[in-house]
Parts: structure tokens; sequence; C-alpha cells
């Protein structure tokens, strides 16, 4: 059977099933694990059946068709009326207004592309193929998969935790379960479709799946960012649909491949309209605010919106266009408003203490990075991009299921309260820093992304390094800050908890172990793996549109070997430093730490002048620098002159 | 790899604590007679080291060992890689992960005073990264390579087309050196609020391990200073320890200031003097 129709069909099935909710509970939650292991298994065998001829053939009989046609305006307007449902159940005025101009767009479409066809008997249209595959698009299953597999049985665990912790909510676990699957079907369609008008389908499907996940609380803020989140989106799917149907005027094509081809030889307003579509998409400025506000769905839905699905399609799309992007003032913009993304993001992370919110920003951040790559569009900087796709969505995946665990651990979401958490937690504070250091932290390959941006910056748009310099500052210090968090231990963390770690620990169900231990372990491995992932992955992928060679590209003399010797001694690091402590361990003596007092009891207190004190430390947030509104401000307006110059351009 | 690489990578292993150390010594005899004191002899800061060595170790927990021996141990990586003529831009990532387990022990000894040093550190290092991420980026520019080997084969001195990045480099090198007036997280003059900051939980060969790997980050960077002068190599080396000088001359005569000024003068040099000089290197080399 053709692996890309089983990877979109398959969750389909397995989410209607999940929806009848007739299966008891245990056989509920094996089906997911089994089906989840499925996707990641067939994810990674069309890895290695990628270029076998069986498989393009069977890919290459797969055309459009007016049935298709037709049946796809059919879902299309479905989904329409189903946006007009909940906005005037919710009164939501401008989702609607926004829904009828998606639809009038598409009613307007669909009869140019039949009189289109009319006028020229059997179109090209219906000679054009509905998917593709290339090693890109593999990449993105193979993340959709594992990633979004891990994260589907991580629910498992974590949804039960939910239910516990609010119990005023009604459990709406398998129709919580169905949108979940779903959602990963129709990822696997935006990852391999090359049709646009199947794209733009499933493009909205992801949509609407993140609309129903962030508002499952169904509480009025859940519901007002649920709405935000749609509007934000529909906008950009009406980007989108211009965007079609331009191309399809001037070119009679709908086809992704063609389109890329078309930007090249200098038909710019279609790229830049579906770039458009992306940068909403992938919550960048001016659009990032519907992002942030999906913190409030539960972590599995944050995790999976973050790191796997909709934000990734929205940069796969943006990538997918780079190279027609290369060298245009389309490109330009594009890279300009994901450097002005990820400097005001990264600003605005050091004054947060909500953990969820850092990582959010954190994401933001990290995706305008990845669409600053893609606008430049070099071969280094697309080489990046998809690097930092790869890395950003492990780390990620990781960072929100560990902070989902520790929020039910320790009930709360602030930083703060994770004092200490080295101590009471340990296992997953591990997982916690290890996910952390990937992020940021030489010699995870993250850093190696990052040393390919600031090149292809250099020889290009040398002036967008100053925002990736400063705000390259700002990365570490929220993330080292954090980290220093987890593993300082003050009274508070020492008096209360004191002994407890492991009795906290194995109340963490063996579904979220699961997850986590594979991400955490990935993490590791896509570092050790990193060159090959290049050589056989992104650079074949890049050859064949920059007519490079494998290998061509230049990271490889000094910096292959280099990064080797690094993390070898990474692993060499410990034996050093164990010999170093058991050298010295007959003249260690612990002792409770310097208060500048009498310490009493374990050193969680100390003797004042006057009377005993306890002592709280709290971290640096420096709200006068870094304050959330004042860089939004500055980041949503910069986004909007830029959005506006290049539309006075595109007229 | 050369064997003059090798050489040169293993000359820094065993001579740069020597030289760093005797770098120490001279600074503090030097700010001795700035401060109308005799000061000590040369060489004691090894005599320092050595008894730290043999005394007893105080920790708060041991995983604060731990991490403390991840500083000692990527700074010479850096140092290593740095004098076999590695990647430049990969040596700032190093040294930024080797500056970071200091950190992380600090925070993890969980003592008030050593947790805000450590916070203090993090921010001084928030203040130097733009500018020190400025320098490769400058001589890339010019070079068109981030190789250090690469690098020392250009004939012109880098000063010459990088004055502003240079001016700015020295301007966050106070951070680095941790002299006043920027020596906010952790110091040897006795004004500091934090008793001893960052490493005040740190006693005897944790301690130790500091100074060395202090004494290696010295040499680290008076490297980085030579490389602006490269082709002329006395030149060079007389400025890096002419530039010292002038460090310790700025330590002894200014008082310390708030983290704000830290930050501010730092975005602020970083964004004119190297800034500056990058926008321009564009408009005129292209």
């Amino acid at each position: 059977m053709n692996l890309i129709l089983f990877l979109i069909l398959f969750p389909f099935v397995i989410s209607l099933i999940l929806k009848t909710n007739i299966l008891p509970d245990g056989i509920q939650k094996a089906l997911i694990v089994i089906s989840s292991l499925v996707l990641a298994l067939v994810s990674a065998m069309l890895c290695f059946n990628s270029t076998s001829a069986e498989t393009i053939a069977q890919l290459s009989q797969l055309f459009f068709s007016h049935t298709q046609q037709i049946t796809l305006f059919g879902f299309e307007v479905a989904l329409a009326i189903l946006i007009y449902f909940f906005a005037f159940k919710h009164e939501k005025i401008w989702v609607a207004v926004i829904n009828t101009v998606q639809l009038i767009l598409l009613i307007a479409l669909e009869m140019k592309m039949n009189s289109g066809v009319a006028a020229e008997g059997i179109s090209k249209l219906y000679s054009l193929p509905i998917f593709f595959l290339d090693q890109f698009s593999i990449i993105m299953a193979l993340i959709i998969g594992i990633i979004g597999g891990l994260i589907a049985i991580y629910a498992n665990g974590y949804m039960k935790d939910f239910h516990a912790h609010h119990k005023e909510m009604k459990d709406k676990r398998s129709g919580f379960f169905f949108i979940i699957f779903i959602f990963l079907s129709a990822m696997y369609g935006v990852v391999f479709s090359d049709n646009l008008l199947w794209l733009h389908f499933f493009w909205e499907i992801t949509t609407l799946s993140s609309f129903f996940l962030i508002g499952y609380k169904g509480d009025t803020e859940s519901i007002n960012n649920a709405f935000k989140a749609l509007l934000y989106n529909l906008i950009g799917g009406v980007g989108f649909v211009i965007g079609i149907f331009y191309f399809f005027t001037s070119s009679g094509s709908v086809s992704l491949d063609q389109l890329v081809t078309a930007g090249k030889a200098g038909l710019l307003i279609p790229v830049a309209l579906l770039a458009f579509a992306g940068l909403s998409k992938s919550a960048q400025m001016p659009f990032s605010s519907w992002l942030l506000g999906a913190m409030v769905a539960p972590t599995p839905v944050s995790a999976l919106l973050h790191s796997s699905t909709m934000v990734k399609a929205g940069v796969y799309l943006v990538v997918k266009l780079a190279p027609a992007l290369m060298g245009t003032w389309v490109g330009i913009s594009t890279a300009t408003i994901g450097a002005i993304t990820f400097l005001s993001a990264s600003m605005i992370a050091i004054s947060r203490q909500n953990a969820k919110s850092v990582l959010a920003y954190s994401t933001i951040a990290n995706l305008g990075l990845i669409i600053l790559c893609a606008g430049i569009g070099s071969s280094i900087a697309v080489w990046a991009a998809i690097m930092i796709i790869i890395f950003h969505a492990i780390s990620k995946g990781l960072l929100f299921l560990s902070v989902g665990v520790a929020e039910h651990r320790i009930d709360s979401r602030e930083i703060e309260a994770m004092d200490g958490l080295v101590a009471n937690l340990p296992k997953l504070s591990i997982l916690l820093l290890v996910g952390m250091a990937g992020m940021f932290l030489a010699p995870f390959a993250m850093l190696i992304s990052k040393w390919a941006v600031i090149k292809a910056l250099i020889d290009s748009t040398a002036l967008l390094l100053f925002p990736i310099v400063f705000g390259s500052a700002a990365t570490l210090f929220y993330w080292v800050k954090w980290m220093g968090k987890l593993l300082a231990q003050t009274s508070s963390s020492k008096s209360e908890n004191k002994g407890e770690g492991n009795l906290a620990e194995k109340a963490i169900s063996n579904y979220e172990w699961f997850a986590l231990y594979p991400l955490g372990f990935l993490t590791i491995l896509s570092t050790l793996l990193f060159p090959l992932t290049s050589i056989l992955m992104v650079e074949p992928y890049l050859a064949k549109d920059y007519s490079l060679e494998v290998g061509s590209l230049n990271l490889w003399n000094e910096n292959l070997t280099l990064m080797v010797i690094l993390l070898a001694l990474v692993f060499i690091f410990p034996i050093f430093a164990k010999i170093f402590s058991s050298r010295y361990s007959k003249v260690t003596r612990i002792s409770a730490p310097y208060l500048a007092g009498a310490n009493i009891g374990n050193g969680n207190r100390y003797q004042g002048s006057l009377q005993e004190m306890k002592y709280t430390i709290r971290n640096y947030y420096l709200e006068s620098f870094f304050c959330e509104k004042g860089w939004s401000i500055f980041g949503i307006t910069a986004s909007i002159i830029t959005l506006a110059i290049t539309m006075f351009f595109l007229r | 790899m050369s064997t003059t690489a090798i050489t040169s990578g293993l000359l820094y292993l065993v001579l740069a604590p020597l030289i760093g150390g005797l770098i120490a010594g001279m600074d503090r005899i030097l700010s001795a007679r700035m401060q109308m004191r005799v000061g000590p002899p040369i060489w004691q800061p090894f005599y320092d080291v050595g008894k730290l060595f043999s005394k007893e170790q105080l920790v708060v927990n041991h995983m604060q060992t731990t991490l403390i021996s991840g500083l000692l141990f990527f700074m010479v990586i850096t140092g290593l890689l740095f004098f076999t003529g590695y990647d430049l831009l990969l040596v700032i990532f190093t040294f930024t992960l080797a500056s970071i387990f200091l950190i992380l022990a600090a925070y993890r000894a969980g003592s008030p005073y050593s947790f805000i040093g450590a916070e203090r550190e993090l921010l001084q290092i928030m203040a130097y990264e733009p500018m020190v991420l400025l320098v490769p980026i400058g001589i890339y520019l010019v070079t068109k390579t981030f190789s250090i080997s690469e690098i020392l084969k250009f004939e012109t001195p880098l000063i010459f087309y990088l004055p502003g990045v240079f001016i700015g480099f020295l301007h966050v090198l106070t951070i680095k050196f941790r002299k006043s007036p920027f020596d906010l997280s952790s110091t040897h003059h006795a004004h500091q609020e934090l008793v001893k900051g960052l490493t005040t939980e740190f006693s005897g060969p944790s301690l130790a391990l500091i100074e060395i790997a202090h004494w290696y980050e010295n040499v680290l960077l008076l490297g980085m200073i030579y490389l602006f002068f490269a082709p002329i190599p006395w030149v060079g080396v007389l400025l890096a320890l002419g530039l010292y000088f002038l460090e310790i001359v700025i330590d002894n005569s200014f008082a310390r200031m708030k983290w704000e000024f830290l930050l501010k003068s730092s975005w602020w040099v970083a964004l004119i003097f190297g800034g500056g000089n990058i926008i321009l290197l564009m408009l005129f080399k292209h």
C-alpha cells in the first residue's frame, strides 16, 4: 500500500474509532499507544523506502481530477459552515467576517477553475500530481510521526491526571484524542501535498483542530484564545487562497512545485501571499499572540502545537518557498520579520515568570530564526532552517512535556516554584536540563545551526545580524537562569520536601515516562547523528533546488571533526569530574551554605540579630528592560511596517 | 591538523597556567604599587593555589564539585581549539559553555550570595555576548573565514579594518577580566557586598580549580587581542600585555557600577562601535 496515503488515512481512521468512544478505557489507551507507534514506524519506513522506484511510481499515478476538485470544494464549504456555527454561537463577528471573505474567494476560485477548464478542454490542471515526496517532507513526516506520536502517548497519562486536577470539567477525552489524530493526519497531508488546493484543505484542518484543542477546557479564557488563534490563522488562510487564485489565473497551475519554479522566474505575488499565510501560522509578529494564548490548553496540546505540528506547518511552507524568496525583496522582508520576531520574543522571555510562557516565547523566537533563514533562502540558510526545525521540535517537545509533568507535581507553572527541583524530582530535572541545553548550548547541534545562520547572514544580509546577536545573548540569559533555579536549593525547597524525591517522582505515570525518555534520548541522538542527517537528507534536498553537490556546502572540513571531538569530550567530562571529586573526596566536607549568621537546622535558616531568619532567592526578571508590553509593541509595529512596505511594493 | 597547530596547542596546555599565573602575580604587584603598597612576590598566585590544593574542601553538595570541574575542563578545551587554529565562532560558543558551568555550580551551591553572584555573572555574559559575537563577524567580513589558522595568514593587521570592533572588545574585556567597574559577580576588591559572590561556596581544591581556569581564560583573551595584530607578532604581544596593564589601571581607578549601566553601556558600545564598524565595512568592501 502507498505509505503516504496510509500515513494520512490511518490516523484519520483511528480518530474516528476513538470518537465513537465504544472501546473500554484500557483498550482505547492501548489503541492510542499502538497507533502512535505505527505512525512513528511507518514514517521511519518512508525514510528508508523513499528512493525506491515503487514508491515514486505509485506516487505519480495519483493525479488531480475534477471529482476531487468538487469534493474538496464541498469539504471546504463544510469547514466554513462549521466555523460559522461556532462563530455565531460565541458571537465572534470578526471570525465570521474573515470566514465569509475566505468562502467568497473559494467560490470565485472554483468558478474560475471551471471556466478555465472549459476553455482549455482537459486542462493541465488535471495532469498534476496530488502528492510529492522529497527529503524535507520525509524529515517532517518523521517529526510528526515520532514526536507527535510520543506526545499522543504521553497525553494518555497526562489527561487522566489533568481531569483529576480539574474535577469541575467534563471528561471529554475521547473527543480530545479524536482531534489529536485528525491533527496528525492533516499534518501529514500538509507535508505531502503538492497540489495547493489539497494543501490548503489540510492547512485549514490544522487550523480548526488547534481551535478545538485550545478551547478544550471550555472556560471563557480558553474559548477567547481559541477564537484568537482561529481568527489569525483564517487571515493567513485568506492570503493562501488569494495566492492560489492569483497563481492559477496567471499560470493555470495549482502545483506548489511549479509555484516555486515560477517564483524563481519572477512571479513573486503568489509566493509572497503564501509566505504571508506561513507567517501567520508560524506565529510570527504581528500574529504571535495566538500562540501565547494557546498556553491555556492542556500541556500535550501546547507540546503538539509548538514542536511537531501547527507552527511547523507554517515554517515548512515558508522554507519550501525559500528558493523563490532568495535574493528578492519579498525574501528580505520575510527575513526581516523573522529577525524582528526573534529579537523581541527573546527579550520578552527574560521577563516572563511562567514556565509555559517562557517556552512559548522561545518557540516564537526559534520560529523567527527559521523564517529568517527561509527568507534569506541561500543553500546554507535553508540548511540551517531545516536543522533548527528538527532540533527545536525534539527539545521543545521534551521541555513542554516535562513542564507539564512538573506542573502536576508541584501544582504550579511558575519558574520560581521550581526551586531546587533537582532534589525533589531528580530524573525529571535532568530531562529538563537536557532539553534546555539542547536549545542553546554547545555542543548540542542547535549551536551548529546558529553558526550556519550567522555565516549565511554575513554572506547575504549582514544588517540582520544585529537582532540575532542581541537576541542570542538574551536567549542565553533566560535559559541559564531557569537552569539555575532548578539546581539551586533554598529555604523552602529544602525544608518542606526533604527526602520526598522518589515519592513525588513515582506518581508520574508510565505513559509520561514512555514519552519523556525517548525525547531526552533523541535530543542527544539528534546531535550525534546530525552529520548523517545532513549528508543523507538535508543536502540531497538542497542539491535539487540549488544545484549543489552533496558535501559541497563547505560545512564539513573542520567543523565536523570539531563537533565530533567536542561531543566526545562531553562524554569524557564526567570521567574528569569524577577523578577530580574522588581525588579530593577525603578532604571534602558537606556543610550548610554561608548565610552571614549562625546557621540553624540544615541551613535553611539562620540566627539574625533579633530572630530566626528565613531567606528566599528570586531570579532576575529585569522587567524595566525587557518588559513584555514594550517589546511586543516594538515587534508588532516593526513587523506591521515591514508588511505594509511589502504590500506597497506588491502593488 | 598541522604540526605547528599541535605544538601550539601543547604549548598552550603547558604554558598557559604559567603565563596566566605570572600575569596574575604582576597584576597583584602593580595593583599594590598603585595603592602605595609593596605587594606580594610575583610567584604568590602559585603559592596560593598550591596551598588551596592542600586544604580541606567545604561544599554544600557534591554536584557543585562536578559542575565546577566543567569550568576548567571546557576552558582548557576552548583554549586548545583557539590555539590549534579552529573556528573562531565555535571557540566562542565553547567559551560560553565553560562560563556556564561556573554559573551552574554557583547556583547549585545554594547560598544566597553565590546565587546572586551567579545571576550577576549571567547578566555580565548577556552584556558582553553581543560584542564578543561581533568580533568573529567583523573578522569574517575582512578575511572571509572563521578559521583562526586562515585568519592568521591574512597579511594586513586586522586592527586597520576593525578599530571599532577592537574598541568594543576592549570594553567587554573589562568584564571578562573581572575588573572594576564591571566586577559585579565576584571581585578581589574588599568593597564587594556579596561576600565573594559567585565563588562564596568554593574552597580548597575547588577554588584552586577556578583560579587555574581563570589563568587559562586570561591567556585565551590575550590571544584574542593578539589576533588583531597578528602579522606583526611583537607588536601583538606587547599590545596585548600593554592593554592588560590598562585594565589594571582602570580596575584601580573606578568604583563599581550598577548592572543597569553595565548592560546599557556594553550593548550601546557593541552597537555603536562594533556595529558601526561592521556597517562601514559592508559599505566599503562591497
